[in-house]
């Protein structure tokens, strides 16, 4: 099911919490919304479910005016931050909610309930623990069911409120790419909310960029990578170092100086031990962070106040052997550049 | 869930002296433990000795006098009318207060805390200023010959009055800290607002209202300032059991007088086991 949304507001007192906010969601896509904390990701996924109404603006399920109907009518899977399970239940009696609250000329049999939560158990992998209460799941485990019961109603939309927040680092990764696989599996409209641009990079198949409650970038994770439509989004997806005027970046002519922001992520500054044109810059090597695959390098340009990070492989670095208080060359592979009043 | 951390806590800390030296710990704990023997157990150990000193058969004798039955009785209807009523109004006005947003908000807040607030003889004698025959309402209640004050539906009022706050204190707090999380789960898959409420909200209040209703229970059995005022003490018709108590001492008759009071020591007891049972479960209820 596609969702149409049409310049949504909302106001909460006097903050914004969203200001005319519109996207449009194709069939069938994982989408993700981007943005750090309080630029209004679960304000507007709540909007979508129904859980909270917008001051103005619509909501469209495949082209039907939405926003008038309750949320029980929404026939959306909701997967809280938190889970929220149903503390006093067991996962059995949680998958199988949605469908027992049903009237009973809509509800499915006893069996059919059994089929399904068997079925739902074993898409999340978590079979054979029908029986065990929430307290006695980790985690991840919690968070498949919560999935699990929001799927078991057949839902046309799934929303998901950082899914894999509360979750440690490697459990996050492998949920994230079951996730995707899930899926490719079932095909269900999914909006996920995330502050994480890793996770949004790997996993989505379009990602909203939100800030400050309005929508910076949409479009492909390549899209929003490669090109940024401002510093914001540039600056959300990867460290970026900024130089106040136009800097050229390796291969190209003179610079021109004029009231411009360049932009360089960190690991598209190059380091090397002498001066390749005259886009190299002479710098001291202040300091060496290890960082598992990677290694940062912060280092001051000569003659100016800045500082530049750069972002080296191991093996690069490992072949370079940078000592600290050396004096190299640094080189920006990629420049972007932005006017200069844009406020990051 | 604190349990847990705490014992992490000592660990950590490892051979570091946490607590306070052996000499200090003693004197504390034994000063505070002759405090509750002298103030709290002695009382109820002279209860229930005064209540048995002529033996079971005279023990037995004074609690099957009329006028005591008939106070039994009373309380027990008095405590049935007054408990119910202040958990459906409990019930309602906690989840109004901890899941919803409205203008008076607070006003009720403080209403609720109001008979905490007042000495209960004020809340007897505000009745006394509404039903008495000086009151606002006399009159109108002489004319069509409607008895409230010195009569059991006085008792009544006076009785929901006081024990209004107990079971909305306790669940405010823990609907509170429970968030609606849950709630709006069980709506987004579907459920109506009664569905949501019987099979969501109440089974995750239950302890909390079975806390609130033994407190309640207990205070509408025992009340005795604000019931006096308004009873008008007619021996076995507007006599609660305090108030038999009270009179029975009053003439002298100590055995029957502990034998009543007895009654209430096991209420008390009871209430005080199920009230542990009910805290802890609680607790346990309670969102990190
Ligand atoms: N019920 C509310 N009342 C008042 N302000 C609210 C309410 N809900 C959200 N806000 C405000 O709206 C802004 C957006 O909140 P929202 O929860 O949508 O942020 P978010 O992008 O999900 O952030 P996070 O990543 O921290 O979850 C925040 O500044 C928040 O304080
Ligand atoms: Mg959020």
């Amino acid at each position: 099911m596609s969702i149409e949304i049409e310049s949504i507001n909302k106001q909460f007192g006097s903050f914004t919490a969203l200001g005319d906010v519109s996207l449009s969601i194709p069939s069938g896509e994982l989408v993700a919304l981007l943005g750090p904390s309080g630029s209004g990701k679960t304000t507007l996924l709540r909007i979508i479910a129904g859980l909270e109404s917008p001051d103005s603006g619509r909501i469209l399920f495949n082209g039907e005016d939405t926003t008038e109907s309750h949320v029980r009518e929404r026939k959306v899977g909701f997967v809280f931050q938190h889970y929220a399970l149903f503390k006093h239940m067991t996962v059995f009696d949680n998958v199988v909610f949605g469908l027992t609250v049903r009237p009973k000329e809509t509800r499915p049999s006893k069996g059919e309930i059994r089929d399904k939560v068997t079925e739902l158990l074993r898409l999340v992998q978590l079979e054979g623990m029908a029986k065990r209460y929430p307290a006695q799941l980790s985690g991840g485990q919690r968070q498949r069911i919560a999935l699990a019961r929001a799927l078991a109603v057949e839902p046309q939309v799934l929303l998901l409120d950082e899914p894999f927040g509360a979750l440690d680092a490697q459990v996050r990764t492998e949920l994230r790419r079951w996730l995707r696989r899930l899926h490719d599996e079932i095909h269900v409209t999914s909006v996920f909310v995330t502050h994480d641009q890793e996770e949004a990079l790997e996993v989505a198949d379009r990602i909203v960029v939100m800030n400050k409650g309005r929508i910076e970038q949409a479009g492909t994770p390549d899209q929003v990578y490669e090109h940024p439509a401002n510093p914001f989004v540039l600056n959300f997806l990867g460290n970026v170092n900024l130089f106040h005027g136009r800097i050229q970046s390796a291969g190209e002519g003179q610079p021109e100086a004029d009231n411009s922001v360049s932009y360089v992520r960190s690991h598209d500054v190059e380091i090397d031990r002498s001066q390749h044109d005259s886009s190299s810059l002479k710098a001291e090597v202040k300091h060496i962070q290890k960082l598992g695959p990677s290694v940062r390098i912060t280092l001051s340009i000569n003659d100016s106040e800045s500082f530049v990070e750069a972002e080296l492989t191991r093996d690069v670095f490992q072949n370079l052997d940078l000592q600290q208080g050396e004096q190299v060359y640094v080189r920006p592979r990629q420049v972007r550049v932005f006017a200069e009043d844009y406020q990051i | 869930m604190s349990a847990p951390t705490r014992t992490l806590t000592a660990h950590a800390n490892g051979n570091h002296r946490i607590t306070e030296p052996a000499p200090v710990r003693w004197v504390l704990t034994t000063v505070a433990l002759v405090f509750l023997a002298l103030f709290l157990a002695l009382p109820l150990a002279a209860v229930f000795s005064q209540a048995f000193e002529k033996g079971f058969g005279t023990y037995l004798l004074a609690l099957k006098e009329p006028d005591t039955l008939a106070a039994v009785k009373l309380t027990l209807i008095t405590a049935a009318v007054a408990v119910p009523l202040n958990l459906v109004f409990g019930v309602m006005a906690s989840w109004a207060i901890a899941k919803f947003s409205f203008p008076g908000k607070n006003l009720l807040i403080t209403l609720i805390d109001l008979p905490f607030s007042v000495s209960p003889i004020i809340s007897g004698l505000i009745y006394v200023l509404i039903f008495g025959r000086q009151g606002w309402l006399g009159p109108f209640l002489e004319a069509h010959d409607i008895k409230i004050l010195f009569a059991v539906p006085g008792i009544l009022l006076a009785t929901i009055f006081v024990t209004f706050p107990f079971i909305a204190r306790e669940l405010i707090p823990l609907m509170e800290s429970q968030g609606r999380d849950e709630e709006e789960a069980a709506m987004v898959l579907g459920a109506s607002g009664l569905q949501t409420f019987f099979r969501i909200t109440l089974p995750n209040i239950k302890w909390g209202i079975i806390y609130g209703v033994i407190l309640c229970n207990a205070r509408a059995m025992g009340e005795f300032g604000a019931v006096s005022v308004v009873s008008g003490h007619i021996r076995g018709i507007t006599n609660t059991v305090p108030l038999q108590v009270e009179i029975l001492y009053n003439e002298y008759n100590y055995t029957a007088a502990f034998a009543v009071a007895s009654l209430l020591a096991f209420l008390a007891l009871i209430t005080l086991a199920v009230k542990s049972v009910a805290e802890w479960n609680v607790r346990e209820n309670m969102e990190p």
